[in-house]
């Protein structure tokens, strides 16, 4: 990297957008949150303005990394999605379940340009169920108008050589773009098929992306080199995520855990993200992300994309505190965004958790004042209380009275609750670790929580996520079947170089991959004793 | 009474009840079961008294690695071809399709395949729950001979097996698969109503359906699945943990719950197979094989299989008595607790949670 080297994070969550600029040593110089835009575009270019605003040496600037919710929002909203050829490799296998049988009727009806099983595709040990019949794969794409296509075989993540001639034979005689599930998912045909096949929908988003950040650059005179963030928590170039829109999914909450380990300094932890509606509890391994052993399901389709192991509990600055007949209840609705007006130390009307918080002395760093604030509110709703009705707002007694504190005091009694359980859910029965509390919301959290060794409160945390996207590295991952037998070395070493080759793809530098995951799972009923094999390879961007 | 997509999603989650931890995941079979119902048309569900004596009765399942059951999804001719082997044979078509293993997958993927074949369900299975080896079916307990197996494949093989006994029929028909990629679908003990009558266990898919559609719309459904399931709730609590260990070809596991609430204080400890087989206190057995004991998640009562066990979870294990074929001195040599390799005597769920049972 270049002397003085400057390079910008930007992560688009639900509420706010976040961007960063990092310099050479890793130091945070700029910082900027702006609220996320329904067209995610301009809250984008407002994150990025506000930190260019504090910095000088705009030609410094020579990577922006993004981690967005364009193709989230695509798949949720059904807009802006290709129409998507939907080709299966593995008659007369498979039939009893054709493609897309579980899919939403209307994402279907977006999506699909016609659905077809073929024969070909692969048994469990690398045998072909048949031969590949390139002639009902051209009779089917005849017939059809689609803007991309989608292959998926049976058993192609062990043996991807059908997928691979079917994807030349789209590119060469019908010039669409092709997305083969073996790049896309591990094994579970269903679950790896609808990610190849939302992946194909999203080559427009994609590009979309692609278009509006490097035209945000360019408009800023801005020569910096543009990257996007995936769900694993790395990063690949834009060229790669034109072929793998899909992994763009999800990428917040990974930038999140891998933005506390870079700012805590710690590896093994696990992390709460904060925020003004939820908060999310993941698990650092090694400072990589513990990934979901369940299959996530995106805009009500299952797939079984790798995904970090996320805990959502409904308990964010803007949840809701209500009293009432049988005690206090602590949400599950939150202000949200509106917290700025509606909290009660902001001068609203609504007691928050965050106004919890802060009658329990837990204060952000420079809001000395939130406690003088809250207590004015509450003078003031007493004020005015004798003249309204009782019980309009969710907390009716506004004063700090006893009453009144001893409300908040039982709402952050709960809520404490809530984040211990949510702590030992994730701890998996590990008490060595310490808990990196990220977020606007992290000063929330109580200084001592059972279950874990500490509660660390880096510094820049409410910008973890933005941080987390600046310092990625890129990666590549195989799931496929090895011989268990005398071979099964050399086939381990296969697949890491295979690995390895994809993270270098991704944009990774060759020198500096390494094998950051192996995962090895005996399999039962097979004639040669086989094991399933997970290898995931990472390494710096290359200069 | 007819089985129409509308009820699939409540046989499924049943099934997974019924499955006592093992048996297969139910997505794909529900799947497969909901586009064939398009298909073909709901599947009529009848019961062995509307067949005549002479009328045969196929119990399907599939076989295999579910690792490859869920990447190798059966093909829609499998069911044809057996059928036609089973004419071939006999001289006349199959009358009904009857689930082999209610518990799990093989529970809900014979609706597909009945659907497929235009026959329909019988309201029976040869379990009453989910066991792993072939030979642990009600069939063979009641002394019916072991003396045909057919097996179908996704390309269209068909093998006929006419083995000597149940364990060479456990034997063969593993090869056949093994060789068929490790997957296929199987009849086994094609039997006549006659010969049915008192050796499979009846009303089985009608129990599942009630047992998936207990927890719909209640408040409270871990109290309403205990009621309809009759079953003692040993524990409710935090497993704390699971321990897996792979010995002779069959992966054993020990899960701890520790209890909270009005069980605090208390400790239960699993003993799993491929299935929930024994649940201890204190080193004694509070519930066993081939008694049905499965882990249902406190909150929605929805099943959790032996795989999906994990840290943290806040679980009630439930148990409940099996059917009394499994109680007779063949059944518990064949699926009692010595069977699995545990050196308990079997005692009764009764008697060991007294005056426990709802319902």
């Amino acid at each position: 990297m270049a002397e003085g080297a400057l390079r910008i994070g930007i992560d688009v969550g639900g509420t706010n957008t976040d961007a960063v600029v990092l310099d050479a040593a890793d130091r945070v110089v700029a910082k900027a949150k702006r609220p996320t835009t329904p067209d995610v575009t301009e809250g984008l270019q407002a994150a990025l303005d506000a930190v260019l605003a504090d910095v000088t040496a705009w030609e410094r600037i020579t990577r922006v990394m993004l981690g967005t919710t364009h193709a989230t929002n695509a798949i949720l909203e059904r807009r802006n999605l290709g129409r998507v050829a939907v080709l299966r490799l593995g008659a007369p296998a498979t039939t009893a379940v054709p493609p897309l049988s579980d899919w939403p009727d209307d994402l279907r009806k977006a999506v699909s340009a016609g659905e077809v099983i073929v024969p070909g595709g692969h048994y469990v040990d690398g045998r072909e169920i048949g031969p590949l019949d390139l002639g009902a794969i051209r009779r089917f794409l005849d017939g059809v108008r689609a803007d991309a296509v989608a292959v998926t075989g049976v058993f192609s993540p062990a043996s991807a050589d059908h997928e691979r001639a079917v994807e030349e034979l789209v590119r060469d005689e019908y010039g669409l773009p092709v997305s083969v599930s073996h790049e896309i998912g591990s094994l579970g045909l269903l679950e790896r098929e609808n990610a190849a096949v939302l992946n194909a929908a999203l080559y427009g988003v994609a590009a979309q992306v692609t278009e509006a950040l490097v035209a945000a650059l360019a408009e800023r005179g801005l020569g910096a080199r543009p990257y996007l963030a995936q769900n694993d928590g790395t990063l690949m170039t834009v060229a790669h995520a034109a072929r793998l829109p899909v992994s763009t999914i999800g990428s917040g909450p990974a930038n999140s855990l891998r933005g506390a380990a870079f700012l805590s300094g710690v590896r093994d932890a696990i992390v709460a993200d904060v925020g003004g509606t939820s908060t999310d509890l993941g698990v650092l391994v090694g400072g990589f992300p513990r990934e979901s052993a369940a299959a996530v399901e995106i805009g009500g389709v299952l797939t079984n994309f790798r995904m970090p192991d996320i805990l959502a509990i409904a308990l964010g600055g803007g949840t809701v505190v209500r009293s009432g007949g049988t005690g206090v209840r602590v949400g599950p609705d939150s202000v949200g965004y509106r917290i700025a007006e509606e909290a009660l130390v902001f001068g609203g009307a609504t007691s928050t958790v965050t106004d919890a918080a802060v009658a329990g002395g837990r204060v952000p760093a420079n809001a000395a004042d939130w406690r003088e604030r809250l207590e004015a509110a509450a003078r003031a709703a007493r004020a005015g209380e004798a003249a309204k009705p009782a019980g309009t707002a969710p907390y009716g007694a506004g004063d700090m009275s006893e009453t009144f504190s001893d409300t908040l005091q039982s709402a952050l009694a709960v809520a404490d609750a809530m984040v211990i359980d949510a702590v030992d859910r994730m701890a998996l029965g590990r008490a060595d670790r310490p808990l990196v509390a990220v977020g606007g919301g992290a000063f929330l959290l109580p200084a001592e929580i059972p279950g874990v060794s500490g509660v660390i409160r880096p510094e820049h945390a409410e910008v973890a996520n933005a941080v987390g996207a600046a310092i990625a590295l890129a990666s590549g991952r195989v799931d496929t079947i090895s011989p268990a037998g005398e071979s099964r070395a050399k086939a381990i070493e296969r697949v890491k170089e295979e690995a390895a080759a994809r993270a270098v793809a991704a944009g990774a530098d060759p020198a500096r991959v390494e094998i950051v995951d192996l995962l090895e799972v005996p399999l039962s009923y097979l004639s040669e004793p086989a094991v399933r094999v997970h290898v995931k390879a990472a390494g710096p961007l290359s200069r | 009474m007819t089985i129409d997509i509308s009820d699939i999603p409540a046989l499924a989650r049943g099934c997974a009840v019924l499955g006592t931890g093992g048996g297969g995941d139910v997505r794909t079979g529900s799947l497969a079961a909901i586009r064939a119902i398009q298909t073909y048309g709901p599947v009529p569900l009848i019961e062995l008294a509307d067949l005549p004596a002479d009328a045969l009765v196929v119990p399907l399942s599939g076989i295999g690695a579910p690792t490859v059951s869920h990447e190798m999804i059966h093909g829609e001719d499998e069911p044809k071809r057996i059928a036609e082997e089973i004419e071939r044979i006999f001289g006349r078509p199959p009358a009904a399709v009857m689930s082999s293993e209610i518990g799990g997958a093989n529970g809900v993927a014979p609706v597909a395949w009945a659907a497929q074949l235009g026959l329909p369900l019988l309201d029976a299975d040869g379990m009453g729950r989910a066991f792993p080896e072939v030979q642990m079916v009600s069939m063979y307990v009641a002394g019916l001979p072991a003396d045909l197996v057919i097996m179908s494949d996704i390309v269209g093989n068909i093998v006929t097996i006419r083995p000597i006994d149940g364990l060479w029929s456990e034997r063969l028909a593993r090869a056949v698969c093994v060789a068929a990629g490790s997957h296929a679908l199987m009849a086994d003990y094609v039997l006549t109503a006659a010969q049915a009558r008192g050796a499979v266990i009846e009303g089985t898919v009608t129990r599942a359906l009630a047992v998936g559609r207990a927890t719909e719309g209640t408040a409270e459904p871990l109290r309403a699945l205990a009621e309809r399931l009759g079953a003692a709730r040993l524990i409710t609590g935090k497993l704390t943990d699971v321990e897996r260990r792979t010995t002779g070809g069959f992966v054993r596991g020990t899960a701890t719950i520790e209890g909270t609430g009005d069980d605090r204080g208390r400790t239960l400890t699993l003993e799993l197979q491929n299935e929930n087989l024994v649940a201890l206190e204190n080193g004694r057995p509070r519930a066993m094989v081939p008694d049905l004991i499965t882990v249902v998640d406190t909150e929605t009562a929805a099943a959790v299989q032996t795989e999906g066990l994990r840290y943290g979870q806040r679980v009630t294990v439930l148990a409940w008595p099996c059917d009394p074929l499994w109680r007779t001195p063949k059944g518990l040599e064949t699926a009692g607790p010595r069977a699995f390799g545990y050196d308990l005597e079997y005692v009764p769920i009764e008697e060991l949670v007294k005056g426990e049972l709802r319902g």
